[in-house]
């Protein structure tokens, strides 16, 4: 059981508005952590910060022992080709096509140069995201589901060790989104990588999940497995989780 | 102030880039064919029209001293050295600086400019060095088509309204146009383009706020380039002149 990414007392405001107010986390090597919580409270902040295209304002973050937030430019490039990272409205580049877009970290940050190997890299990905063949679309082609499956192949076309998933399933259809669980479960374990979600779909979190962690209030309020969750007597944690499943019944 | 500061980081942000390695080309050639086909044809009409009214106008004065035959040269020198870089600058901004800052702008909003740095690309390498590039180019080269365009204008004109005599009129440019009048006005129109790229880009790069913001930042970026272009015109026409006085 090691830790790969540890964050300690992470702060970070915008102008007044603070958003995330003393964040403890530690991602365990190899296991899915699910980071769940309202909307607005600092889920996509945190996974940033992570990353590095936000600068906390306090606190520290290490990865592989490392302190990133003391990296400079050079150095957060070199710890980038580690993650794959999943936006939540995918962010794919509008100006390329699909097959150019899951391309693009390929030719960038692996230097494939190979025409073939490229496409073919390619069209496997799109076949793991269940789209094949529509690598000449446009994204603004595509529905909102279709671009994050793409988004989803992008990020895992690099071969990253870690994968930062900003809500992979949100937008889709159940069947889907259970398709895409099964996809992260899969390579997650399969090439042992480590997965940290964003999610509200609080069924599904429950079930990939090794670790739920849960923001509130700009801090991880509660973290621990799923069992642990759902015995855990935190009041706001219970009545989130069973908010959701309420939202979910009901639709 | 603080904007001024800013835009100064950038601009070192920017020209430390200008050289680094690899040169992205087929970004270079998207931006000055997008360029060339979008602005053409409306710098060829600007231009054209403004040649003509020049030498419409000039031409009923000096028929008084019996001098439309110079009317060719004057408007030559007048659109080499003023009218052609500015009104091409203007026309770019509005069809190009616009775009510019809008497709950025959009780009920043939607997150992409962060996906291509997780990605480790930098987006003022991969976005903004090949326009800055396209527009240093391509500005002198729609300018010069500008000056071809705008002489033909008072060509008709004179010819046919003002009956000069065709060689005449190209012998008076001749004599009185100075190929260093052409010169600077085209180094003049490559710096406005720079200037137009870096304003415009920034505008886009810096947008916040959704579909509003990237209105905003375009708008901005129109406004400030026309500003920017005008401002340096008139330093760049100072400093040319003077150095021109002294050599010559
Ligand atoms: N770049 C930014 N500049 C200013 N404020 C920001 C920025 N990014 C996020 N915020 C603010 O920080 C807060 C948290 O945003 P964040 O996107 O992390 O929420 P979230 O938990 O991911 O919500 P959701 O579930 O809706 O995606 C919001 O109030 C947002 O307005
Ligand atoms: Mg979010």
């Amino acid at each position: 059981m090691t830790d790969i990414i540890t964050i300690t007392d992470l702060h970070k405001s915008f102008g007044t508005q603070k958003v995330l107010d003393g964040v403890n986390l530690k991602i365990e090597k190899g296991k899915i952590t699910i980071i769940i919580g309202k909307s607005g409270t600092g889920k996509s902040v945190l996974l940033k910060n992570i990353i590095g295209i936000l600068k906390p304002d306090s606190g520290h973050i290490t990865y592989k022992g490392e302190d990133i937030t003391t990296f400079n430019t050079d150095k957060i490039l070199d710890m980038r080709r580690d993650f794959g990272y999943l936006f939540q409205d995918a962010a794919l580049f509008d100006f390329m096509n699909v097959g150019e877009n899951i391309a693009f970290p390929m030719v960038e940050q692996l230097e494939m140069a190979n025409k073939k190997e490229l496409a073919e890299k390619v069209a496997y990905l799109l076949d793991l995201i269940d789209l094949p063949g529509i690598e000449n679309k446009l994204p603004s082609e595509l529905s909102g589901g279709m671009r994050k499956r793409v988004g989803l192949a992008r990020a895992l076309a690099v071969d990253p060790k870690i994968i930062l998933f900003d809500e992979p399933t949100t937008g889709l259809d159940p069947i889907l989104a259970d398709s895409i669980d099964k996809l992260i479960v899969k390579v997650t374990r399969e090439m042992d990588l480590t997965s940290l979600i964003i999610s509200h779909d609080i069924p599904s979190a429950f079930h990939i999940g090794d670790k739920i962690a849960f923001l509130y209030d700009g801090v991880i309020a509660f973290d621990g497995t799923p069992q642990e969750a759902e015995q855990s007597n935190h009041p706001v944690l219970q009545r989130f989780i069973a908010n959701s499943l309420g939202r979910r019944a009901h639709a | 102030m603080i904007t001024v500061g800013h835009f100064v980081i950038y601009l070192r942000r920017v020209f430390s880039q200008l050289f680094k390695p690899p040169f992205r080309f087929s970004q270079f050639f998207e931006h000055l064919e997008k360029i060339g086909v979008d602005s053409t044809l409306v710098v060829v009409l600007s231009t054209t029209t403004t040649g003509m009214i020049l030498a419409l106008q000039l031409g009923y004065i000096m028929r008084m001293f019996h001098a439309e035959m110079f009317v060719g040269s004057a408007v030559a020198m007048a659109l080499s050295r003023e009218l052609a870089p500015i009104m091409t600058a203007i026309v770019l901004i509005a069809r190009n600086g616009s775009s510019m800052a809008a497709e950025i702008g959009s780009m920043r909003v939607t997150e992409q400019l962060d996906a291509m740095e997780i990605m480790a690309v930098d987006p003022i390498h991969y976005l903004v060095v090949p326009r800055v590039w396209a527009a240093f180019f391509i500005f002198p080269v729609l300018t010069a088509v500008a000056n071809i365009v705008g002489i033909a204008g008072a060509y008709f004109v004179s010819t046919t309204v003002f009956q000069v005599d065709a060689s005449l009129f190209f012998q008076k440019i001749y004599l009185f146009l100075d190929p260093n009048d052409v010169y600077s006005g085209l180094m003049k129109s490559a710096i406005l383009g720079v200037i137009v790229a870096l304003i415009s880009t920034y505008n886009g790069y810096i947008t916040k706020g959704g579909a509003k913001g990237v209105g905003r930042a375009t708008t901005t970026a129109v406004v400030t380039s026309t500003v920017a272009v005008l401002v340096a015109d008139y330093i760049m026409t100072d400093i040319l002149l003077n150095t021109l006085m002294r050599a010559g």
